[in-house]
């Protein structure tokens, strides 16, 4: 019990580092965000609404926009570990390696969420979706399908990060891991935004805590071989 | 605590590939306390790469590190504690200044008062005024010495230095080697890396050469470096690889 605190108060110190370094050059927010705001806009004004309305684009919209923002926000997460071999300093402190790993997830968490937090009413404002009684859990679908996606996307940034096509690779690789809770949200966000019932969407909701609960555990387990050169 | 015989630092019979080529041919390495290891070689000797290995930065092909006698393995993240690296590069993150740097190096290494041996640790290298810039505002040598201030910050009880005399002037590098007496003094173990064995001679126990991934030659330190000097060159060839002075 003594040990895993001691790794959750080092996995804090690592996401805090992060965060501060974020806080301080907003490089990832920033472009996460303009590029939310980009695909929002592109999509509002291609679309014909007397042929497609705003809830059958919607759910799709929404989703492609968090997915690549997420990656964009991702990608800078073991950037700034990578200049001045930084992250060397962080694997020769005396800090398990699965501690590492969950301060940098806790820390693109905090990356994703917040570019999905203003990306949201975004979303609301330019294709006029009413969301009314379902906001608690629209809310919940993309805290359930981020929290997987985002751990495979940290997995696969530290793997990346030693390439010289990093920037390329991560979404080389992560796209493909990114298609099951895609569609998962998707059609989840789709029916709550045509208000049906809650047990229509249990079987996603099912699907994507299960997706959470393997692609976290495999993370955090393959973390360690990943960094150890 | 150190191992019953005394020893701080263990490598046996440690050996990386990269590939097809052997980078470190079986090296074995013991120091115990108090002792400095300068260890010299040309270029593509593998230095780097068995600082590297010494630190668990790189995994051996086959051999085995050990610190105070615990093997050094990725999954035993105490067995790293009583390291400290100067390496080629700072290690430290340009987005925060030098002393949130070293604040947060505390932090990780759980000492009880981070601000106290982050002043303690800029204090030791004159680098007060320059805390609160970033790193990548400094000068070589005040990153060399923010580098230095990182390492040094949980008082490590073997130190590992890759040309730590990279880019410091000339009170710059008394200062070091003033501090690395220090903790010699003190029953810490060095090992130091350079091309330039006259900066580290007044520090060595000990000199070893590296050459093709093999000690080549082992003397001991102290007296006239004249000789060691002549060795080296004679087995390196004078104008074959790196510089030594």
């Amino acid at each position: 019990m003594r040990d895993l605190l001691a790794g959750l108060r080092l996995a804090l110190v690592v996401a805090g580092k992060d965060l501060r370094m974020e806080l301080r050059s907003r490089t990832a927010l920033l472009s996460a965000l303009v590029f939310a705001a980009l695909v929002l806009v592109v999509f509002n004004f291609s679309r014909d609404p007397t042929v497609l309305s705003a809830t059958d684009l919607a759910p799709s919209v929404l989703w492609i926009t968090f997915a690549f923002a997420a990656v964009v926000a991702m990608n800078r997460g073991f950037h700034a570990e990578r200049a001045n071999a930084a992250f060397d300093g962080l694997l020769l402190a005396p800090v398990p390696r699965e501690a590492i790993f969950l301060g940098k997830l806790l820390a693109n968490l905090a990356f994703v969420g917040a570019v999905e937090a203003v990306a949201l009413p975004l979303f609301v404002l330019f294709f006029n979706v009413d969301l009314g009684g379902a906001l608690p859990a629209i809310l919940g679908v993309p805290a359930l399908a981020t929290v997987g996606f985002v751990a495979v996307g940290t997995l696969f940034s530290a793997m990346v990060v030693r390439t010289r096509f990093a920037e390329l690779m991560l979404p080389v690789l992560l796209l493909p891991f990114m298609v099951p809770p895609l569609i998962g949200a998707v059609q989840a966000t789709s029916r709550l935004l045509a208000d049906r019932p809650l047990s229509e969407i249990a079987g996603w909701l099912r699907l994507l805590a299960l997706y959470d609960i393997v692609f976290l555990t495999l993370s955090t387990l393959i973390f360690p071989a990943v960094v150890d050169e | 605590m150190p191992s019953s015989d005394g020893i701080l630092l263990q490598a046996t019979g440690l050996v990386r590939a990269f590939g097809a080529t052997r980078v470190l041919r079986g090296l074995d390495l013991s120091l115990t306390a108090g002792e400095t290891l300068v260890v010299v070689g040309p270029n593509g000797a593998g230095k780097t790469t068995l600082l590297r290995c010494l630190a668990g930065l790189m995994r051996p092909t086959a051999g085995e590190v050990r610190v105070l006698g615990r093997p050094l393995r990725g999954g035993d993240a105490e067995a790293r504690r009583p390291l400290g690296l100067v390496s080629h590069q700072s290690l430290l993150y340009d987005d925060l200044t030098v002393r949130e740097n070293l604040l947060v190096a505390a932090r990780l290494y759980g000492l009880p008062d981070p601000g106290a041996a982050a002043e303690r640790a800029l204090e030791s290298v004159g680098l007060g005024p320059r805390a609160d810039e970033s790193p990548r505002l400094l000068s070589r040598g005040l990153l060399q010495r923010a580098a230095i201030a990182r390492a040094l910050l949980h008082d490590p009880r073997v130190v590992l230095l890759d040309e730590p005399f990279t880019g410091l002037d000339a009170p710059g590098a008394d200062r070091l080697r003033g501090l690395l007496a220090e903790r010699v003094a003190g029953g810490r173990a060095l090992v130091l890396v350079t091309h330039h064995l006259a900066e580290a001679w007044a520090l060595a126990t000990r000199v070893a050469a590296l050459v093709g991934g093999r000690w080549a030659l082992e003397a001991p330190g102290g007296g006239d470096p004249a000789p060691v000097l002549a060795e080296y060159h004679a087995l390196v060839g004078a104008n074959a690889g790196g510089a030594v002075a």
